[in-house]
């Protein structure tokens, strides 16, 4: 598989810092990305089962702690789904610009322990018990979707912006450097 | 025992949903997000599906806590949306919300009455 083309449809030539990838699990847009399962297939693959299973441990943990009933405000998926979100963003800034070589940090904490930790299958099989109990509550399942996305995108952008502000430094140093290692 | 199952489950649909995007992203060569989008999808549907077949609990939660929890995930989603949208592609973040929002309902729908007539 080869690189793809910089140019696609969407994303400017000369975007925001293209070497971020749209898709955080795996965007074939990006080299290290496309190379990393034909280099590492067991470490990579390794990296990614551990942290799935942590990351659904967690959850389930989250879950027992905010039991409820069926059909109610589902806050355990919630609160999971946006602290999920909130980490995401401040490990994509590690991940691309403070340790951009690093191999198997991406696989285990964003795929892995991230991606297994948050849940899209539970936050819509939640809100359609909502839609389907003794009471429907349509207003409910719509209100929890909704607080899912916005919450979501908000915390994803907190964590990046945040991180951003933090690590300015390093980040700066990264760049510095990689800008000296192309001429 | 319950959390054995579930890292069992988390282990296995983890590694699945990564090779599940890189399946679909090197068969098509746009930027929205198609293979995080099938997971998500494949998953809801299998969930609704699970969910009304009335399986023992641990069976249930082997493969719906554990096993399709972690093939669908949020955070990747919101962080491509997020993604879109900074780089002006906003048309295809919104868009990235209202078909996984709508297709994960439809799929999880879908499952649940496969499951009634199986």
């Amino acid at each position: 598989m080869s690189h793809r083309d910089p140019n696609r449809p969407g994303v400017p030539e000369n975007g925001p810092r293209p070497q971020e990838p749209i898709d955080s699990d795996v965007d074939l847009h990006i080299p290290q990305h496309v190379r990393e399962l034909r280099r590492t297939p067991g470490a990579v693959l390794a990296a990614i089962a551990v942290g799935g299973a942590c990351g659904a441990v967690a959850r389930h943990g989250m879950d027992v702690w905010f039991s409820r009933d069926p059909g109610d405000f589902a806050w355990a998926t919630f609160l999971v789904n946006l602290s999920g979100c909130l980490l995401i963003g401040v490990l994509m800034v590690v991940v691309t610009q403070v340790v951009p070589h690093s191999r198997l940090l991406r696989p285990f904490l964003g795929v892995g322990l991230l991606g297994g930790y948050t849940t899209f299958s539970t936050h819509i099989v939640d809100a359609q018990l909502m839609l389907t109990a003794a009471e429907p509550d349509a207003a409910g399942a719509l209100l929890f979707l909704a607080a899912n996305v916005v919450g979501g995108l908000a915390a994803a952008w907190i964590g990046v912006a945040l991180t951003e502000r933090v690590l300015r430094r390093p980040i700066a140093a990264v760049a510095a450097r990689q800008r000296g290692g192309q001429t | 025992m319950m959390v054995v199952l579930i890292a069992l489950g988390g282990a296995v649909g983890a590694v699945a949903r990564y090779l599940v995007d890189r399946f679909v992203q090197a068969r098509h060569d746009s930027v929205f997000p198609w293979g995080t989008h099938v997971a998500n999808v494949l998953a809801c549907l299998l969930f609704g599906f699970v969910a009304a077949l009335g399986l023992p609990p641990w069976l249930f939660t082997l493969l719906a806590v554990g096993f399709l929890g972690a093939l669908s995930t949020y955070s990747t989603f919101a962080y491509e949306t997020l993604r879109l949208a900074q780089n002006r592609a906003r048309l295809l973040a919104l868009a990235n919300v209202a078909a996984s929002v709508t297709a994960g309902l439809g799929a999880a729908v879908l499952g649940t009455a496969l499951a009634d007539t199986v």
